[in-house]
């Protein structure tokens, strides 16, 4: 397929998110076997030093547009610009990381160009052209074949599933600047203010996750404040002192923090930081499991971990079974002991 | 205000999942309405209640899937209907979205299309977007909180669960909204709404009846596979305090290469 792969290269605020620069490489791999070649397309603030980087990652051209009506991301004047691209273009086919933004304007790129969407794939094969994908469903207690018939082949790549290209800043192409496709007028939705958490390590970014669970609760040395009087309340304030804990040691590795449901639904931690079926899907370098029994829907959403460590007072627990290293024991006494550890050993 | 809320019937989130000649097996897993969903329908009843109006609960599926639509009717929806027809076979999301988006039409007037994150079977999270798109109307996807709403006015403020945190977004009424889990725990079913719902007459819309014929799907899913054998030489790690312990891991983490 000679021709163009487009990548969409999804950034907040003008940082690119890492997966993004993960897509580049998978597509110049592609783009490498096939005799194509790779577009990347860039909207919003920043849009012009992220095409260097880009490029250097392995993309032929750049299209770029810094238009005031794109400085925030929305899914309408995005996706219409993109569209627009891609029937000037004709790419053979269309990457996105499978970010919250590039889900949905995959999803809204496929209406406008008549296509089909593959999402949250996590390894692409060519069969002469057609990108034959494998994808994880039932939160990843299935692998799926799916192919996309109809050009161009849209995309969505798992963040972690493909190796970020080492950059080579040698490497040169073309920057195109591109107009908005919509006019402010016409864009049905207005940003209003973010919300955001500065410095946190994202969930699906993350090479490494400390998760918690039911276990946070019930570290017995600890009494709550008097004030606290409702039982409930005291459970969830003794796990609150666990996660805290917990986030001692997910700062001393660089790590992010999980939990299992049952600690999110018992109100221990907010959801943004639930692993499984109905969380996040996850696949860390390392999964640090703390108090986590290990129910299904939670193994589901983490078993891709490469080296899973667990933690739990329980040695039947069914983690264990996914677990390269074991420790029947109190996450209470344990967890400080390895935040002390790891210190002494990678902040020397 | 008329609200739509889009449910799916999926196996159990606890159900083992094994490959049966060729096809996606849950074993004797009962059939749930999608907890995703649940979520989007407790959105437009909260929504109802506040600003008055009623909701639909519709799916798209066989004649068992009205299970899901009776859930949805026994937390409160006001009535249910299921669309169904033989040409629909195996539909990728874009061709459920065209369908979906017809139903809403034929309903007619409706303000807010709503959506659970996405389905826990097929995981794609496709269909809120599309569905938006199909019909021209904004997309508010992954809806963590509804700070206002204004019926007469038509507008709608949302806040957005993203990777960095929320974003805050106004849009325009009609809209299509995808909903969170941490919009807030969706109600268990009443006594008198499961009697209620038990008793509840569900049309069924075919296509005709939506004055459309069967979408194409573009996606195909050739081939499903169980996952590999996970292998994993498993060591237990002891010693006789919880330094040691630590100190036992670490060194033995670092060896392996992965911090």
């Amino acid at each position: 397929m000679a021709g163009k792969i487009f990548v969409y290269i999804d950034h907040f605020k003008g940082k690119a998110l890492p997966a993004s620069w993960e897509v580049v490489g998978a597509a110049r791999k592609l783009a490498s076997e096939l005799g194509a070649s790779v577009s990347a397309v860039i909207l919003g603030s920043n849009a012009e030093s992220l095409a260097q980087t880009a490029i250097y990652c392995g993309a032929d051209e750049a299209f770029v547009t810094e238009d005031t009506s794109l400085a925030d991301y929305r899914p309408e004047p995005y996706a219409t610009l993109l569209s627009k691209l891609a029937k000037e273009h004709q790419p053979e086919a269309i990457f996105f990381p499978t970010s919250t933004r590039g889900r949905e304007l995959a999803a809204m790129a496929a209406v406008d160009l008549d296509s089909g969407v593959v999402p949250d794939v996590i390894e692409i094969k060519n069969e002469g052209g057609k990108l034959v994908a494998t994808r994880p469903i039932y939160a990843g207690k299935l692998l799926s074949k799916v192919v996309c018939k109809t050009k161009p082949q849209i995309l969505t790549l798992r963040v972690r599933a493909f190796t970020k290209p080492v950059e080579d800043a040698n490497r040169s192409g073309t920057v195109t600047k591109v107009p908005a496709a919509m006019s402010e007028a016409d864009i049905p939705t207005k940003m209003v203010d973010y919300a955001t958490v500065e410095g946190r390590v994202s969930l699906g970014d993350a090479a490494i996750i400390v998760s918690g669970g039911r276990g946070t609760s019930n570290n017995p040395n600890l009494t709550p404040p008097a004030q606290i009087t409702d039982e409930k309340q005291k459970e969830i304030w003794r796990a609150q002192q666990g996660f805290k804990m917990i986030g001692e040691l997910a700062e001393a590795l660089g790590a992010a923090v999980g939990a299992s449901r049952a600690a999110v639904d018992a109100g221990y931690v907010p959801y943004a930081h639930q692993v499984g079926q109905t969380g996040k899907v996850v696949s860390p370098d390392l999964y640090i499991a703390l108090g986590i029994s290990g129910a299904i829907q939670h193994l589901a959403g983490m078993r891709t971990s490469k080296v899973i460590v667990a933690v739990n007072k329980d040695p039947d627990a069914p983690i264990f079974k996914l677990a390269r290293y074991g420790i029947v024991g109190d996450l209470h006494e344990i967890v400080p002991a390895l935040a002390r550890a790891f210190k002494e050993r990678l902040h020397k | 205000m008329k609200i739509a809320v889009f449910v799916k019937q999926v196996p159990d989130s606890a159900a083992k999942m094994t490959v049966n000649n060729g096809v996606a097996s849950w074993g004797d897993a009962p059939l749930v309405i999608n907890p995703w969903d649940e979520y989007a329908v407790e959105a437009a009843l909260q929504l109802a209640e506040k600003h008055g109006g009623q909701v639909t609960a519709l799916t798209l599926g066989g004649e068992s899937a009205k299970e899901a639509l009776k859930h949805a009717l026994a937390m409160g929806c006001a009535q249910a209907i299921l669309i169904s027809d033989p040409a629909l076979s195996a539909p990728d999301a874009g061709a459920t979205s065209r369908v979906l988006a017809a139903a809403v039409k034929k309903l007619g007037d409706i303000e807010l299309a709503v959506f659970g994150k996405q389905a826990i079977d097929s995981d794609t999270g496709l269909t809120p977007a599309m569905t938006a798109r199909v019909l021209g109307w904004p997309a508010l996807t992954l809806v963590a909180a509804i700070s206002q709403l204004d019926p007469a006015a038509k507008t709608i403020r949302v806040e957005r669960g993203i990777e960095e945190g929320r974003q805050i977004v106004d849009g325009k009424l009609p809209a299509v909204l995808s909903i969170v889990k941490d919009f807030g725990e969706p109600r268990y079913p009443s006594f008198m709404g499961i009697r209620k719902a038990s008793k509840a007459e569900i049309p069924t819309w075919s296509l005709g009846d939506l004055g459309i014929s069967a979408p194409q799907s573009k996606v195909t899913w050739p081939e499903i596979s169980g996952l590999a054998q996970r292998e994993v030489t498993n060591e237990m790690i002891t010693g006789s305090t919880p330094d040691e312990i630590a100190a036992k891991l670490a060194d033995k983490l670092i060896a392996e290469g992965v911090l």
